[in-house]
């Protein structure tokens, strides 16, 4: 007993250095399996304040691009309100046919921190339970997909980007109903994958690839990007294809939050069917 | 509460502040981004206890993830550090560290220069394999781990530098 004591306040610091890894690698791992919420997240009261103070000066240098952008969507909805017997361009979001209003509730948020360098991307929002955010809502802005909420606290959220190695979305060739799945390599923030699609499809480049129907996340036909190029191997039935993203992820600040207003009927059917 | 403690708490705040507001939205290239928050544990005093050192540098790595949403990767880089930290110290200086300690920043030595840039170099690589923890991006780890550390070792010898000058 007396050697252990011994042993212990010996090598106390060893002990306490060994401890202390043990606790960061399990935070570090967490990370790296898929779609597993963080213990500790940006969306706290400190980190949150912070970040939206450094975004209240920051903001001023986007204003321009961010105005133009607001006339632009502007001008888009004007088009469709005096045409509104039309069916839109199907890259648009808000088209409607889709019927928004009575299926998905649209929130505005505002991005307090962007991130694009790292392999796994966060960003930060303003806006949390108290707003209505709640986990996995679909985040978009005028020109497509930015992620999806992954996780929420009183005031902020933060969002799993799609510039991250484990968000998987759900996505189709446009004018088609050939699915896929959108994927990162962690390369190029300008392009992201489009996996899974079989080579039935008749691709082109520069065809739109939107969001797929069959998520609970996105609606129908938010666009994604264009098609970039096609990859081919010969062991497999399926496409692999890059994407070049609309966004720009690197400047973004504005968005908005996708509520699908069914989730829970949806999510309790599948469930009672599962288990029958 | 006496003046090393409240010397060492405005570092811990202001190198975060700093770290998060400015060098974290450094991205020369796209990739390179400095770190020369680890200046906290540098020039953190050597006589004090060990697993106290060991604990805010837990807490300091942890407060950079909350902030970078990164897990637990500053976090270990951190304690990494802290924990090799006197072997490094008797590395550079030789074993009477601790007297030479008392004027580290005092002037720019080479065995300053020997224990900032080694200390850079092992933050760093822990750093940036865990962040990317992958073996398909060699090239790329190896090269961030090169020019994010040079950055740094630049910016730290910029703020040793500018926290001298008014002792003179």
């Amino acid at each position: 007993m007396q050697q252990i004591i011994y042993f212990i306040s010996k090598n106390s610091t060893r002990l306490l250095f060994l401890l202390l890894l043990v606790v960061s690698l399990y935070l570090t791992t967490q990370t790296h399996s898929y779609h597993q919420s963080q213990m500790f997240h940006s969306a706290n009261v400190v980190s949150g304040t912070v970040y939206e103070k450094t975004n209240n000066i920051t903001e001023y240098l986007h204003l321009k691009d961010e105005n133009n952008r607001l006339a632009e969507e502007n001008a888009r909805m004007k088009q469709i309100l005096y045409n509104s017997a039309l069916i839109v361009d199907s890259t648009f979001a808000v088209n409607p046919s889709i019927r928004i209003a009575q299926d998905y509730k649209l929130f505005h948020a505002k991005i307090i921190k962007n991130s694009f360098f790292k392999k796994d991307n966060y960003l930060t929002i303003k806006g949390g339970k108290l707003n209505g955010v709640k986990k996995d809502m679909g985040v978009i802005n005028s020109k497509g997909v930015i992620g999806i909420v992954e996780n929420v606290s009183n005031h902020y959220a933060t969002i799993q980007s799609i510039l991250n190695t484990h968000t998987k979305i759900s996505a189709k060739i446009s004018n088609t109903d050939h699915f896929g799945t959108i994927t990162w390599d962690g390369k190029n923030t300008g392009y992201v994958q489009l996996v899974d699609i079989p080579k039935l499809a008749a691709l082109h480049k520069g065809d739109s690839i939107v969001t797929g129907g069959i998520s609970t996340i996105f609606p129908e036909n938010i666009p994604v990007g264009l098609v970039d190029k096609v990859y081919t191997s010969k062991n497999s039935n399926f496409y692999t294809i890059s994407v070049r993203l609309f966004n720009d992820m690197t400047n973004i600040s504005s968005v908005y939050l996708i509520e699908n207003v069914h989730i829970k009927e949806i999510l309790e059917l599948e469930e009672e069917t599962i288990n029958e | 509460m006496n003046n090393t403690t409240v010397l060492n708490t405005l570092r811990f705040i202001v190198l975060v502040f700093f770290q998060v507001t400015v060098f974290n939205n450094i991205h020369f290239f796209g990739f390179i981004t400095p770190y020369p928050y680890i200046l906290f544990i540098l020039l953190y005093p050597l006589n004090v206890n060990r697993h106290l050192f060991l604990i805010f540098s837990f807490l300091l790595g942890l407060v950079l993830d909350i902030f970078n949403n990164s897990g637990g990767v500053h976090t270990t880089a951190c304690i990494t550090l802290a924990f090799v930290r006197q072997n490094l110290l008797k590395m550079s200086f030789g074993y009477s560290y601790e007297f030479h300690m008392m004027r580290i920043t005092d002037k720019i030595s080479s065995e300053l220069v020997t224990y900032v840039v080694t200390s850079v170099l092992i933050h760093h690589t822990v750093l940036i394999v865990l962040e990317i923890f992958n073996l398909h991006f060699i090239w790329e780890i190896l090269l961030r781990i090169i020019t994010s550390s040079i950055f740094s070792i630049l910016l730290i010898f910029l703020i040793i530098g500018l926290i001298k000058s008014p002792r003179r």
